[in-house]
């Protein structure tokens, strides 16, 4: 790929705050119209990473390159080509939804009548139609992150960065979310997203991992399920909170965690044939070798699981 | 640029008319203040709450007492039987003076001058004070209140016409004539006022849309520092010139305040210092992390507006270091800009020091904080 082919480069990004790294030594090289995704736990330099790629931090070291620009000195000019969705909804609980659009249409130079023309569409589009003359602070987390979205891509930017999109908002209303951003996607916007749900991960084209400011791996999520080092038997049977505990000790076994009736165990690649292995140490419970999900692949790159949000990606594989 | 400066504006006088408390304020605080200060602030102090220890009890010393009494400055409150009693109670703050009359009161009231007449003059070793006065001297206006009486005319006690005194001096008081405090008050409130209202309105601008989240989303946007400045500031100078409208219009009409210079000059002045106050309000936001620090900025900025700006003590008894404070404050201009024109019929023309420095220090103010907002994080 030649060099415009990127939306995003960076080569050895790096920032820290007071002697620690939030984000360490980042190498990216983001396509453009793809989706990627930064995947991760909360603090492992996901909102770091995109706010120096926005210009709204300086890199305390490494090159960053966004469309084409050098940052840090080009953040000016990339402002119009660039839309953010910050993750704490930043328009004006006390404005209207039109009158927030009104706002961020003339902030971007829009006259008139363009600016008539855009919320009217953009109002359509997000379905807000009915709510241009509701308070932005009454509407439900859904109607707030459309919102957000509407005036993100408002001006039409080439580039779109979304800070976790969808940490308040239901399931139902994400599955949506993802529909409109592949839409935009298919228009030839490139966004870089960073999530901690695994399903919204295994959407995106290309991502990657990061636990405590380092890149754990990258690449699109079929590559990294294909790639992992581990294997993943599911074994059911009674007792397996101690059949965990026992696996667990084993240098062998990466992780072992249960759900529902079954115990998903990753075993390491180095054995060759890992239901074999298992089998003696099972006692009469069966078992069964399932694809990775991409929550094995994390759990294999950084050692643990995702608290709490593993729920996405074992409904996938099942 | 101007569409941009022209949506923050929209915007900002939006949320404010949403906001029905702030709405409330602009037109309450001016209101509540004037009438407060109107009414309350007074440097003529009467009817301090004054004990008396009558060691004579004659008939002199009973008219003494009524003629002090007649003087207004003092009201008699409590009667002691001792000066030990007497302090015990100044101490408790029960009066703020004592008059003691001696048991001797009548020997004295004989051989003093003021109630004798001329025959005594002749033997002034022979003469010394008829009573004394207990002060509580902390306070300086109630003690130098009773020193007016220190020369209190004898004369009515002894039964004479009082004597006509001339005085070495005429003293003729232009434009406040019968000495009202109202009068300078409503002025100088205007300055108070303003310092108030304005820098807390905009020391809070920035910080807000930092605290609420907004400001990460404003800074990946095309707007530049100085038009986000402009656009926060401009709301503000018609909220400004609606509380100067308030405070001039009530003041005129409740306090009898003449207003003596010409609209155009007071509108002028108005300008500069809300200006000058707005951009202070706004160098203060780039400095403060939350609104609680802004806030309490803008009370250190307050306080010295009021006490050393002139609205209170005046500016050319305090001591040249404090002048020089002063001299830094816009309300210490606007105050003397203010009370010039208001009272004085005075033009923007020959205020031109105060003009001009008001107008360097909005520029300046201006510059700092938008070189002081920096469109990032860190």
């Amino acid at each position: 790929m030649s060099h415009t082919d990127f939306a995003i480069e960076t080569q050895g990004m790096t920032r820290a705050f007071g002697g620690v790294n939030a984000v360490a030594d980042l190498d990216l090289a983001i396509p453009k119209g793809t989706i990627y995704g930064f995947l991760g736990p909360n603090g492992c330099g996901k909102s770091t990473s995109i706010r120096m790629l926005t210009g709204l931090l300086s890199p305390t070291s490494g090159e960053i390159r966004v469309l084409g620009e050098t940052l840090p000195g080009a953040e000016e000019k990339l402002r119009r080509r660039i839309g953010y969705m910050t993750q704490k909804f930043s328009l004006y609980d006390n404005l209207s939804v039109r009158e927030n659009l009104e706002f961020v249409a003339q902030i971007y130079g829009l006259n008139r009548r363009a600016s008539k023309q855009r919320i009217a569409e953009l109002v359509t589009l997000y379905d807000l139609v009915g709510r241009e003359k509701q308070m932005a602070g009454s509407m439900s987390g859904g109607q707030k992150q459309r919102l957000a979205l509407a005036a993100a891509t408002l001006h039409h930017p080439e580039l779109l960065f979304l800070d976790e999109p969808t940490s308040a908002v239901d399931p139902e209303n994400r599955r949506e979310f993802w529909e409109r951003l592949f839409d935009l996607c298919a228009q030839g916007t490139t966004i870089l997203v960073s999530t901690h749900y695994m399903d919204e991960a295994e959407r995106c084209h290309g991502l990657a991992i990061l636990e405590r400011g380092i890149k754990r791996a990258d690449g699109s999520p079929q590559q990294l399920m294909a790639a992992m080092g581990a294997r993943v038997v599911e074994i059911s049977g009674d007792d397996l909170r101690n059949l965990k505990q026992s696996l667990i000790s084993e240098s062998a076994v990466l992780s072992a965690a249960q759900i529902g009736s079954r115990l998903r165990v990753l075993v390491r690649s180095d054995i060759e044939d890992p239901l074999a292995w298992l089998k003696p140490r099972i006692a009469s419970r069966t078992m069964e070798e399932v694809r990775a999900s991409l929550e094995d692949v994390f759990v294999t790159c950084t050692g643990e699981r995702l608290a709490g949000v593993s729920k996405g990606a074992t409904d996938h594989v099942a | 640029m101007w569409r941009r400066i022209f949506a923050i504006v929209v915007k900002e006088l939006r949320q404010l008319s949403r906001d029905r408390m702030t709405f409330g304020m602009i037109v309450m605080i001016p209101l509540v203040q004037l009438m407060l200060f109107g009414y309350a602030i007074n440097t003529d102090a009467r009817h301090l709450p004054a004990g008396l220890v009558n060691l004579s009890d004659s008939a002199y010393s009973r008219s003494l007492v009524q003629a002090v009494e007649a003087t207004q400055v003092v009201d008699f409150k409590q009667r002691y039987l001792s000066a030990a009693e007497a302090e015990a109670a100044i101490t408790r703050g029960e009066v703020k003076a004592v008059l003691y009359l001696p048991a001797d009161l009548d020997e004295r009231l004989v051989r003093h001058p003021s109630f004798a007449g001329q025959q005594y003059l002749a033997q002034p070793y022979l003469s010394q004070p008829v009573g004394q006065w207990l002060v509580d001297g902390s306070d300086t206006v109630v003690a130098s209140t009773i020193r007016s009486l220190r020369q209190m005319p004898l004369d009515e006690i002894a039964g004479r016409a009082q004597k006509t005194v001339m005085p070495s001096f005429e003293v003729v008081q232009y434009f406040n004539p019968e000495q009202r405090s109202v009068v300078n008050i409503v002025p100088g409130l205007l300055g108070v006022i303003l310092t108030m209202t304005m820098v807390m309105f905009t020391s809070a601008a920035i910080v807000r849309e930092r605290e609420q989240g907004n400001m990460e989303f404003l800074i990946t946007t095309p707007v530049r520092p100085l038009e986000l400045m402009l656009g926060k500031i401009v709301p503000y100078v018609i909220v400004g010139f609606v509380q100067v409208t308030i405070i001039l219009s009530a003041g005129h009409l409740l306090f009898d305040v003449p207003i003596r210079g010409g609209l155009d000059s007071i509108a002028l002045a108005a300008m500069l210092f809300i200006c000058a106050s707005l951009t202070l309000g706004l160098v203060i936001s780039t400095i403060a992390k939350t609104q609680l620090q802004s806030m309490q900025m803008t009370v250190f900025i307050l306080l010295p507006s009021i006490l050393l700006s002139g609205f209170m003590f005046p500016y050319e008894a305090m001591p040249i270091a404090a002048q020089w404070i002063a001299e830094a404050l816009p309300a210490t201009h606007f105050m003397r800009m203010s009370r010039a024109i208001v009272l004085r019929d005075a033009q923007v023309m020959d205020l031109q020091f105060d003009a001009l420095w008001m107008i360097g220090f909005t520029c300046v103010g201006l510059f700092i904080a938008s070189m002081r907002f920096s469109k990032r994080l860190d």
